[in-house]
Order: C-alpha cells, then structure tokens, then sequence
C-alpha cells in the first residue's frame, strides 16, 4: 500500500481492461475482459454473444428452403460454406441426389470463397501486427473473387448462392475465361505477397514462437481447419470425408512445419493459409476443366416432407429422424445437424463453427502471454465474430 | 471402424448402460443411460482401438412431439482423427430434472459447448467448472429452444413484436 497525492492506493499491480467489444482487432463484436499485471496477460475471459440472431430458433419458423438465406448471415466471410453444409444436411436427411455439373458449381464457388476468406485472414492479421499495405493488398484481390461471385450469383457477400438439390443459377457465359484470367495474375500475386509480407523481418518476429499451440492441445480444444493443420495434424475432411467431388479433385493437405519457429506458432498458421490459398487456385482450375454439362438442380419435391429414406434399405425415418453433414469450411470442420418432425420445417436445427472453439482456447493460451502477443494469437485464429454467436 | 463395430464395442464393454442403437443408420448412433455418460464418453475416447479424439459438437434436443416421452435429449457427436471414423451419441434426460455428466475433463473443447447447451436448451452438467449462459445475457429468463418455451412481449427492457412498438409510438405511453 502507498500514499500518492493523498489518495491510498492498494497494492494490487493488476488491472482489468476490456479488450472489446468495439475493438479494432476483434474482428466483430467480441469481447474479452483481461487481467492485466502491466503488459502480461493474467487471464484472459472471452464473452461472447453481442451478435447471437437466434438462427438455430429462427429457423424452427421456417421451410427447409427458405431458411437458406440466412445461412449466410452465419458467416459472412464465408457464406458459401454455410450454404453448401446446409444443403447438404437437408438433402441427406431427405434423401435427394444432387446432379454432377451443381456439385462442381459448388465446389467452383467454395474454393473461391475459401480464397477471399483466407485473404481477408491474412490482411487482417497483417494488420493487427502494425502492417497495413498487404491488408489493401489482400482486399484489391478479394475484390475481383467479390466481382466474379457477383457475376455467378448476383450477390457479393450474401450468397444464397446453393439451393437444397443444387444451385440456383449456371455459369455465365464468359466466366470460366474471366476467371482463369484472373488466377494467372492472382498466382504471380501471391508470390508477391509472400516477399512483401511473409518473410519480412519485423513480421517474423513478431509471429515465430508466438501462441504456440501443440497438436494435442489442437485436438483437445476443438480447434478445426487451418488452425488445426498449423498444428502439425494432418486433417482435412475434404480429403478424409470426402463430400460433392472432391475424392475426383487432387490437392495436397497443408500441415504447419515450424518452418521458421515451432510448430503451430502464428507464422504457421498465417503460412498455412497462403499455401492453402494456393492449392484453391489448383481446385478452381480442376474443377473449371472438369466440369461436365447438365442440370443444376437436382429433382426436389416442392414440400420437402419427411418420409424420410434413412439407413439402408430406404428404411423411413419419420418424426424424430435426424442426419448430420460436416465439410472443410474456411474456419475449418462445420457440422449442421438437423432433426426432422415430418413436417415442412426444420425440428431443430444445429451449426457447429470453428469460431467457437477457436475463441474457447483463448482462455487457455492467453495467460502469461504479452497484450501485443495476444492480439496476434487472436489475429491468426481467424475468429468469425457472428459464426461464434450464430 | 464403422458403425457396428463401434456399437458392438461399447455394448460389449458397457452391456447395461447402452438403451438402444442405430448401429447400421446412415449415421451411426447410441443411446446411452444418462448415468454412464462420462464414463462410456471416456472410454470412448481412452479404448485404442476406439480412439475417439475430436469431440465435434454438443447439442440439445427437445423431443416433444417427435419422441413418446417429452424429454430432453443431449446429443454429443464425436470423431476420431486416428481411424477416421464418427458416431453419434445421445442420452435422454426428463425436461424437470435434466441433469448430465460433463465431459470438459475428456474434451476441453466441451467447455463451452455444455454452455451452448444449458444456455439454449436448460440442460444441466454436472461437474462443469463454469456453468453460466454464454450466448444470452446473464438475467435472461428460460431456454429459448425448449419447445414451450413463450416469447415475452417485452425483454430486457425492449419490446419483441413490432406491434407493440407501433402501439406505443401512437399511443405515446411506454
């Protein structure tokens, strides 16, 4: 205890600070209430929930095909994901088959999608650690995968791009030349990027050894996607649950090395994320060589009611009959789980994000760190704010 | 390991506290007592040939109108990055007495997803280090995805129907 211009202060080097819920390194509207002893974290409590919709409720009141929409609200940097997870839990829990030429259309857009969501990634973490330029540069890019969506579904960021038995609309004439042509330049882009940012001094030291989060520790707290592969685990549903086509498409699996730090450090997962985005470049391409003639939208009942073809046989379902999916979103492994009453509407509804437990390590891996460090583990975890709160 | 296996592994370790199965679904599933969720959870991911590393979701059912009785169903869908396989568990618990074994000590990740759950659904963890809301405002009242669960027409201190914000806005009365 001492006595400062007259006024006791207690002895207690510790101070609380919000860091959020407006907060420029937030990436939406989180907040996480810390201890601080000076520039050392303590503790580090997330409190989510600023921008819970209700989705999961919402969607009890509606259709099995006009909840879609709101899918995309679920995340925004990704919309595409949402859409092609839920599409895939009503068409497995009703048994519907989805042509070839729409399961390559929604490949086509989630691999671009996953290439402007990674982008926005590595900008922001650039930018959080005190770079602005390869942010700018990141969005110009993101810009162009924005325009050809557009092109593809008229909407630049709330798709509602997928429909329950395939998409809503066909290639444009043009667009396949558009986007080639954009990925020529892309790719010399990325190198680019790569000098620009990656092995720059300052950055390297602000990321190497920074965060570190071993595979165990991965797995155990849920973490999913890039995150998880930073970590030196090998997964990736696209290649080990293979959904739409792509046991057809080749691709490596990128798993952190530790190329400049330890493994599963925030240079790992930043670097996990630019050679992700590169294998999406070969993705696209496959899939815009590959892509075979015919209908996009599969045969699908007006009222999708359940008598539910469930297990083998075709046994029915019936009320109480549920079907889970889980593809390789941007933020990694994402369930939708969905249970049927028989009627027209979802029962219940479920969306398992990587957000959600990618901000649920925080706790676990901010005490002890330094308050700049914190934001850089925060930064590369690449947390989605309303994916978390759905 | 697919889904017979599976079930047939579990049944064989824990022959009472398996109900019921859907072993040969498209989606594998057991249903467990609720009792002996913690520990066929442990086994589960502990037994090597089970290896069940990646808890991918907590969630709640409400079964009114699709199930005889209107119980509370916990569904816990688990994976294995080791044999890349997945099940589905679940365990039924009465809706006034819904209380559950955790698993945070199994799954660190469960941590926050038995938030989710008794947030949403009033579906209780016992042995939970910090179970609070975690979506929905501390002084909120009830589980919105219970089935009889009613919207107020007023809630933390707004209105909930566009209405009774038109209503007022006329009237000129709060």
């Amino acid at each position: 205890m001492s006595e400062e211009h007259g006024q006791v202060i207690e002895d207690a080097g510790e101070m609380v600070l919000n860091m959020g819920p407006h907060h420029p390194s937030t990436h939406g509207v989180i907040r996480l209430v810390l201890e601080l002893d000076g520039e050392v974290v303590r503790t580090v409590t997330p409190d989510i929930g600023y921008l819970h919709r209700g989705i999961e409720k919402i969607a009890e009141g509606m259709t099995w095909q006009g909840f879609m929409p709101y899918t995309d609200r679920i995340d925004y940097l990704g919309a595409m994901f949402m859409n092609h997870a839920y599409a895939m839990a009503v068409e497995r829990l009703h048994g519907i088959e989805v042509p070839p030429r729409a399961e390559y259309l929604r490949v086509l857009a989630d691999e671009l999608n996953r290439i402007a969501s990674h982008l926005i990634c590595l900008g922001s973490v650039t930018m959080d650690l005190g770079a602005y330029t390869p942010f700018l540069n990141a969005v110009r890019e993101r810009e162009v995968i924005n325009d050809i969506i557009e092109t593809l579904c008229g909407a630049r960021l709330t798709y509602n791009y997928m429909r329950v038995g395939g998409v809503s609309f066909d290639l444009p004439p043009g667009l396949r030349e558009r986007i080639l042509t954009w990925l020529d330049g892309f790719e010399v882009f990325l190198d680019e990027f790569d000098r620009l940012i990656t092995y720059n001094e300052i950055f390297l030291h602000r990321c190497k050894d920074v965060g570190v989060i071993t595979a165990g520790e991965a797995i155990g707290w849920g973490l999913v996607g890039p995150n998880l592969r930073a970590s030196g685990v090998d997964s990736d549903l696209r290649r080990d649950l293979p959904y739409s086509v792509y046991k057809d498409l080749s691709f490596d699996v990128v798993v952190g090395r530790g190329s400049v730090g330890t493994v599963g450090d925030v240079f790992d997962r930043f670097w996990c994320r630019i050679e992700e985005i590169k294998q999406s470049c070969g993705l696209v391409r496959q899939v815009l060589a590959g892509m075979p003639l015919g209908p996009i939208l599969g045969k699908v009942p007006k009222k999708l009611k359940a008598e539910i073809p469930l297990g083998p046989g075709g046994a029915k379902g019936g009320p109480g009959a549920d079907a889970h999916v889980r593809i390789e979103s941007a933020r990694g492994d994402t369930l939708v789980y969905a249970v049927s009453d028989g009627s027209e509407k979802p029962y219940r509804l479920r969306f398992r994000t990587g957000s959600f437990t990618a901000l649920s390590i925080m706790a676990h891996k901010g005490a002890g760190m330094m308050v700049a460090d914190l934001v850089a583990l925060f930064a590369s975890l690449d947390v989605i704010a309303p994916e978390t709160d759905r | 390991m697919d889904g017979n296996g599976i079930v047939a592994a579990v049944r064989a370790r824990f022959p009472d506290a398996v109900v019921a199965d859907g072993a040969a679904a498209k989606d594998p599933w057991i249903q467990v007592a609720p009792v002996a969720v913690a520990d066929v959870m442990r086994h589960l991911r502990d037994a090597p040939d089970l290896a069940f590393d990646h808890l991918v979701c907590v969630t709640g059912v409400d079964l009114t109108g699709i199930a005889e009785k209107p119980d509370l169903r916990c569904v816990w869908h688990v994976a294995s990055y080791a044999h890349g396989h997945q099940i589905t568990v679940r365990a039924d618990v009465p809706r006034d007495a819904a209380v559950l074994g955790s698993v945070t000590g199994i799954w660190p990740s469960a941590a926050w997803h038995e938030r989710e759950t008794w947030d949403l659904l009033g579906i209780r963890f016992e042995g939970h280090p910090d179970l609070r809301r975690i979506l929905l405002p501390e002084e909120w009242v009830g589980h919105p995805l219970r089935k009889d669960w009613k919207e107020a027409p007023r809630a933390l201190g707004f209105p909930t129907t566009r209405r009774t914000l038109l209503d007022e806005i006329r009237g000129g009365n709060g």
